[in-house]
């Protein structure tokens, strides 16, 4: 079939089902709404409509990027407004489906907003802020369109880039990529074009494409919503590329943790392959590519591109000098371009719509948009893609609206366990590969996360530094036991045993990890600790001079206590919880804390009824009045 | 028996086709989606399939997270660590679950009915801190609720309370 028939017969058939006379329901059921319960109501919506015998289409479709409402439901009905409602229960579907799909009944009470776009627009849901501020443009089909549908992709202008790149010539593409400044979104922002041009000019009958979605970063989950949202979009800037740089064959690294990604990708290969979007003699032209998936085995290193080729290769994945560049030597020695998930979903736009375009959105230095994963102690966590120079202001206030119960905003971590903790201070800085790294952090792959008053920014360094100890590969020195040094001065820190000294030392071993380690995971591991320790350094002053945690988190430099004036006698809830048998009732009934067998695992805080609130934390443990710390008369057990 | 039904589920995974370097991981991965980890002997069948010593087998799998060396439970626990997790008290829901199950991390019960892990991210920050037992995700934990959590599911084990459920 040519490009045309193909197209046309998938808008016929989108348009019958979005804009047809009956009612379209759409379920979003990408791993965060499943994690929420999205299977049940998808369930209850079958059975509900199948029981009633309603005229109704129920589609699959990936996330809007509102985490924290899933499960969402959009139901889409002729001449009515398209209602988007949030935190679906099976229990609620009957009412919805009497109510809206049946009825005239909006049910207003469980909407989230109106959905307004889709199509050839992005979805939006006005009655948010938040949308005011975003620029959607990886994100314009998440949860709108079916992912498990190409139809859906090839109705809303999906495939058209790579017909009309297979009628240009390779090098011209390439000038466009160029023209359009893009760079890449895997972290380092490097210039997408120049990686395309050293491959394309390389030598060699066999060369490879390769789509970085090893998304590693505990925290970031960018990359996976896109492929279970829009796979499509993924595959087909990789069949462009495939073409620019005259490679047939193409590798989607990808973890082995995300099953539904990997699925739905699976998924769309086949359905690609099947309408002659992939394979041999794509749309008629003499162009042959195909993908194969390839899974990761859970390695933070392999997202770095000469590791993930050895682990690909069937290795230790381990990285290797560079250059030469996997461009011109990549997998098994053949010319190899290496793009993360995110740069390669930007193609098709810029093939479509043009460079110039692309250039006017973002910054002059760093074109496009940036798509976030807004994690942490945030009102709205989900994702959020915003035109680059955005401030991180903006994205946690407009968009992340502000930090959870309005507790006090302390310290946003953006760019995971290679990127840094900027303060409140700093969050004027607009977002975009160069004002970042200036800053201490780095892009990354996009993950942010906002801490507020109860996080400890010694304990948070520590947390990346043990998360970067434990995932150094080993194979050069100073990575390797580099951090290991630094887990353990930050441990002591935590203990409540460290030194200024051990301070100044942090910066030192910091500085030559940096200096002489091989590959990114470790020039970048130290990061986490430099800016704290640039911003925040009279937190790490209060653990090792005053042995005080102004957050109470480090455990060794807190304590629980039972407020005597508010415990309530009566009530044993503490007792009951503590799972070290650490509370007893003093000589009044009220409730005490045996220091020397808590274990600090917060139970009784969690327990104790709003209406008392009797236990608080203490840092320094020394502040716990002295006779209220063990149980006077029991006599010493044998340990 | 036991031989057979192994050497019939090898036999399906190490196909002709993949007797290539590369599809090692691939190899190792279905075996151990199969049979719940990696078995010595079925490391050593792969490393006679794929013509290289058992040491290099050895040495790619362990250097992997993926890649456990001793059986699951029957309902792998898994406790979140990301980053969202962390800030939100995922450390002590680890510790409160390491408790309920008196195992360490890594460890099985006696009773071979739970695995204990921390994993590194599943994805569901928004519901942080996060423990899946089984393919249930349990959301927004704590330690009181984890002891609820593993309360209702023995309560709902076959031949409980306080019985083994398998002889």
């Amino acid at each position: 079939m040519s490009f045309e028939q193909l197209f046309r017969q998938a808008v016929s058939r989108w348009e019958s089902l979005y804009k047809g006379r009956n009612v379209h329901i759409l379920v979003g059921t990408a791993t965060c709404g499943r994690a929420a319960g999205a299977m049940a109501v998808l369930e209850a919506f079958r059975r509900e409509i199948e029981g009633l015998g309603a005229a109704a289409a129920i589609s699959e479709v990936g996330c809007m990027g509102l985490c924290s409402h899933e499960p969402l439901v959009t139901i889409i009905k002729p001449d009515e407004f398209a209602i988007c409602y949030h935190n679906v229960t099976p229990q609620m579907v009957p009412r919805l489906v009497q109510g809206y799909v049946i009825g005239d009944d909006p049910c207003l009470d469980l909407a989230l907003g109106t959905v307004t776009g889709g199509g050839h627009e992005p979805a939006v849901i006005p009655e948010l802020e938040r949308f005011n501020n975003e620029k959607r443009l990886l994100l314009r089909n998440s949860g709108y369109s079916s992912p498990l549908e190409i139809d859906h992709y090839l109705a809303c202008n999906g495939y058209k880039a790579l017909a009309k790149a297979l009628t240009m010539e390779p090098g011209a593409l390439i000038k466009e990529v160029e023209r359009s400044g893009l760079r890449g979104r895997g972290g380092a922002g490097f210039p997408t074009s120049a990686k395309w041009r050293s491959c394309h000019s390389a030598k060699s009958n066999i060369k490879y494409v390769v789509c970085n979605a090893d998304e590693g970063d505990p925290g970031a989950f960018m990359d996976r919503i896109l492929l279970e949202s829009d796979p499509h979009a993924v595959i087909e800037g990789m069949a462009v590329a495939g073409y620019a740089v005259g490679a047939k064959k193409g590798f989607v690294y990808i973890r082995e943790e995300y099953p539904l990604a990997i699925s739905r990708l699976q998924t769309a290969l086949m359905q690609a392959e099947d309408k002659g979007l992939l394979g041999k003699n794509i749309l008629r032209s003499d162009f042959n590519f195909d993908i194969e998936i390839v899974k990761g085995a859970g390695a933070f290193v392999s997202g770095e591109e000469t590791a993930m080729m050895a682990a690909m290769e069937g290795k230790r994945s381990w990285p290797e000098h560079r250059p030469p560049y996997p461009a011109t030597t990549g997998l098994w020695g053949k010319p190899t371009l290496v793009n993360n998930v995110k740069t390669l979903a930007y193609i098709p736009l810029i093939v479509n719509n043009g460079a110039e375009w692309f250039k006017g959105i973002g910054t002059k230095g760093s074109p496009g948009t940036a798509l976030f994963a807004l994690a942490g102690k945030l009102t709205n966590t989900g994702l959020a893609e915003v035109p680059m120079g955005t401030t991180l202001r903006t994205l946690v206030y407009d968009i992340g609206g502000g930090t959870r119960g309005n507790r006090q905003f302390k310290g946003v971590q953006i760019g995971g366990p290679s990127g840094g903790c900027l303060p409140e201070a700093l969050l004027d800085t607009p977002v975009e590969f160069d004002s970042l790294t200036e800053a201490g952090a780095i892009m990354g792959s996009g993950g942010i996360i906002v801490m507020d008053e109860d996080n400890c920014m010694v304990d948070t360094a520590k947390f990346f530094i043990d998360f970067s100890q434990q995932e150094s590969c080993g194979k050069c020195t100073p990575c390797r036991i580099g951090t290991f040094q630094m887990l353990d001065i930050l441990q002591d820190i935590t203990r409540g045993m460290g030194t200024l000294t051990g301070l100044n030392m942090l910066e030192e071993i910091a500085g030559d990890i940096k200096a002489g380690s091989l590959c990114g995971l470790g020039k970048m591991a130290p990061n986490p600790v430099l800016t704290t320790l640039r911003y925040y350094k009279e937190e790490y002053k209060a653990h090792i001079m005053e042995k005080r945690c102004p957050a109470r988190v480090c455990k060794d430099l807190t304590a629980y206590y039972i407020l005597p004036e508010k415990c309530e006698r009566g009530c044993d809830h503490c007792v009951l919880a503590c799972p070290a048998e650490a509370v007893f009732s003093d000589e009044n009934g009220l409730k005490v804390v045996d220091q020397s067998k808590c274990t600090k695992c917060g139970s009784c805080e969690l327990v104790c009824p709003v209406e008392y609130n009797a236990v608080i934390r203490l840092s320094p443990v020394s502040l716990v009045p002295e006779n209220r710390r063990t149980r006077p008369e029991t006599p010493s057990k044998e340990p | 028996m036991e031989n057979d039904s192994k050497s019939n589920y090898l036999s399906g995974i190490l196909r002709p086709e993949r007797r290539e370097r590369r599809h090692l991981i691939d190899i190792l991965q279905d075996i151990q989606a199969a049979e719940g980890y990696l078995s010595r002997a079925a490391m050593l069948e792969v490393s006679k399939f794929l013509d290289m010593p058992g040491s290099t087998v050895w040495g790619v799998a362990t250097f992997y997270n993926q890649f456990r060396f001793t059986p699951p439970g029957r309902k792998p626990v898994k406790v979140c660590l990301g980053t969202a997790c962390h800030l939100a008290g995922g450390q002590l829901v680890l510790e409160a679950t390491a408790r309920e199950l008196a195992i360490e991390i890594g460890g099985t019960t006696e009773d071979r009915e739970f695995s204990l892990e921390r994993v590194a991210c599943i994805g569901c920050c928004a519901l942080a801190p996060v423990l899946t037992i089984g393919e249930e995700v349990h959301p927004r934990m704590t330690p009181p609720a984890v002891e609820e959590a593993f309360v209702n599911i023995k309560a709902a084990a076959p031949g409980a309370p306080g019985t083994e459920s398998q002889p």
